[in-house]
């Protein structure tokens, strides 16, 4: 079973144009900012929002593709879909609920109760069944909302920030809880997050969108280590660079250069831990080959380390001991000396 | 040691004297004619004048007719609020315009239109009579059909108030789970706008049930035919006035179960 999706749609200013392609076999977690179209792809694929453009299979049958005027409509696809603040039907009780895929798609009510238990059970929820949606816990709202989901038995599952209705100190037990349920469900499995730590956790492949593109596609601790744009960089903390090599040398594309150890010529992204960015207060000696002066503009204190942001060509974050910053008498806007190792800036084709 | 919370008292703003005046004039203004209908009201007899024929047969009619126009309400009107509320076309808010237009024409002139469309001579009226011989003028439908004129409109913006204000996710919700269109207005969309559908329908009835003008123009006063208690009201007056108070205060209890009943949504928690 797969999804493959080339969907475009434009909401007002807003485009979304983007490829996806998920197999059964795999846990896919879409990651990006807010407003970078994670919702609009989901409800896209859901048959919620139909698309300008583009074609969606999924298990070999065309859901959508404008220009040869196919259409299925949100009730004939076989998805299910789990958003964000569940949706629990409020006037339904929790079986009821979970009964409400099945009973819509002509199940009879006895099978349909049946089966709705049997999922209640299978997430623990069957204390909780004959109880309304609005007296439930967050985790409870959750479990009941993939119960729902899950029990039309459909061939792909949309979840649309799963996590964030939860509150942050039960959030890790009942990330576990989904992975679980994610693991024993045979279909295509999709999750929209703007939490990092979350994609990583849940998915076994990450696609960053962002303003509606996919810019990057890879297994987490890939996307980690080579962050492709400035908002995964940011996510994992270091610093990126985009700009054009040359004999070991980068350009970067924002002013400045960075000599680096093998790097392959032409268009490359580098990434820099702020951990190697050394700073000294006056000029140093030796043989480190990128020297340069920045300006401190911000510290960051983060308990056993500080953040420094800097400006120069180019700017970058360093990040040191207090003590270190203490024996600088590190302040903001002062005059401070960078210093990279060329081995330590990690160079890969943009 | 707990001491018991005290509000901090706040000073009262300052009323000027004249206001208060006014408002208690104004606050007279209403209080005055209930009291009078009270106390004018021949309590010894009362039981006796509600068993008269003459009111039980008014009374009776004037259930028949105010229930008859909400269901007809609820049937057409519903689905009114909801195409109001769901979908733009255009020409969306002329209709919108002319359907709520008899909440505030005087109800005689919804009765002269209504003569004008159904009535003998009128624009369908006389084709309902030749080609199905439905006669509607003076009839105990046209009092019902004159109510529902009247009282529609109550129901039609209630329900597309609390149609708008639903959050449509839900119905994403059902439609991912394999609910049909038909499937998600009735199990999902309907029991969520209920509380609006409740009150639009209390409304409705309530005006239905009031519905003096349009009524006595289109359909006349005929007794048990299209004689509804404000009719009656306003007929005994002169020839009973103990059955006008009497009738006058069951009309005036039912009001005031309507108000209590919907005390939430218009008169604030408090």
């Amino acid at each position: 079973m797969s999804l493959e999706a080339r969907m475009r749609l434009g909401i007002n200013a807003f485009e979304l144009d983007v490829n996806l392609k998920v197999d059964s076999g795999e846990v896919v977690a879409v990651l990006g900012p807010n407003g970078a179209g994670k919702t609009s792809l989901l409800r896209g694929l859901a048959g919620l929002l139909p698309l300008d453009g583009g074609r969606v299979v999924l298990d070999g049958a065309v859901l959508e593709e404008p220009a040869a005027g196919v259409f299925v409509p949100s009730e004939r696809r076989s998805i299910a879909m789990v958003f964000q603040d569940y949706l629990l039907f409020p006037h339904l009780t929790v079986l009821e609920n979970v009964a409400f895929g099945l009973r819509s798609r002509g199940t009879a009510r006895s099978e349909a109760t049946a089966t709705a238990q049997l999922w209640l059970e299978r997430v623990g929820l069957q204390p909780e069944a004959q109880r309304r949606p609005a007296s439930l816990s967050g985790g409870q709202a959750q479990r009941a909302a993939l119960a729902r989901a899950l029990a039309t038995n459909p061939a792909l599952l949309l979840l649309d920030e799963p996590m964030a209705a939860l509150d942050a100190s039960t959030r890790v037990q009942l990330r576990r809880d989904l992975r679980r349920h994610l693991e024993s469900f045979p279909g295509v499995r999709l999750l929209v997050t703007h939490d990092p730590v979350e994609a990583m956790a849940m998915a076994d492949r990450i696609v960053i969108l962002e303003h509606g593109r996919v810019l990057q596609s890879g297994s987490p601790a890939d996307v980690t280590q080579h962050p492709r744009s400035r908002y995964v960089a940011d996510l994992v903390g270091v610093n990126l660079f985009r700009g054009r090599a040359s004999q070991n040398v980068i350009t970067i594309a924002g002013g400045g250069s960075l000599m680096a150890a093998g790097a392959t010529d032409g268009e490359v992204f580098a990434v820099v831990h702020p951990r190697t960015v050394a700073l000294y207060r006056t000029r140093p000696d030796g043989t480190p080959r990128n020297v340069w002066e920045g300006r401190a503009v911000d510290l960051d204190f983060q308990g056993d380390r500080v953040r420094v942001r800097l400006e120069g060509t180019p700017a970058i974050v360093a990040e040191v001991t207090p003590a270190a910053a203490r024996e600088l008498s590190l302040d903001r806007g002062d005059p401070v000396w960078v210093v990279v190792k060329a081995t330590e800036v990690n160079v890969y084709p943009a | 040691m707990a001491l018991p919370v005290r509000r901090a008292s706040r000073p009262r703003p300052a009323a000027p004297v004249a206001l208060l005046l006014l408002a208690g004039v104004g606050a007279a203004f209403f209080l005055i004619p209930l009291v009078g209908l009270v106390l004018r009201t021949p309590w010894a007899s009362s039981w006796q004048q509600l068993r008269s024929p003459d009111v039980l047969t008014a009374l009776r009619l004037s259930l028949l007719a105010s229930f008859s126009a909400t269901a007809i309400a609820l049937v057409f009107g519903v689905p009114l609020a909801w195409t109001f509320a769901r979908l733009s076309f255009p020409g969306r808010a002329v209709l919108r315009a002319v359907t709520v237009l008899p909440m505030v024409l005087p109800p005689v002139v919804g009765g002269v239109a209504l003569l004008l469309a159904f009535g003998r001579r009128g624009l369908l009226g006389g084709w309902l009579a030749s080609s199905l011989g439905i006669h509607l003028p003076f009839t105990t439908a046209g009092a019902i059909l004159a109510e529902t004129f009247v009282a529609m409109p109550f129901l039609v913006i209630t329900v597309e108030a609390g149609l708008r204000s639903m959050d449509t996710r839900f119905e994403d919700a059902a439609r991912t789970l394999g609910a049909s269109r038909w499937t998600v207005l009735w199990r999902v969309t309907l029991p969520l706008v209920r509380p609006s559908l409740v009150a639009g329908a209390v409304l409705c009835w309530a005006r239905a049930l009031g519905e003096f003008g349009a009524t006595i123009t289109f359909a006349g006063n005929f007794p048990g035919r299209t004689q509804t208690m404000p009719l009656a009201v306003y007929l005994a007056l002169e020839s009973n006035p103990d059955a006008a108070i009497v009738l006058s205060l069951v009309l005036l209890a039912v009001s005031l179960a309507v108000l209590i009943g919907l005390r939430d949504r218009w008169l604030g928690s408090s």
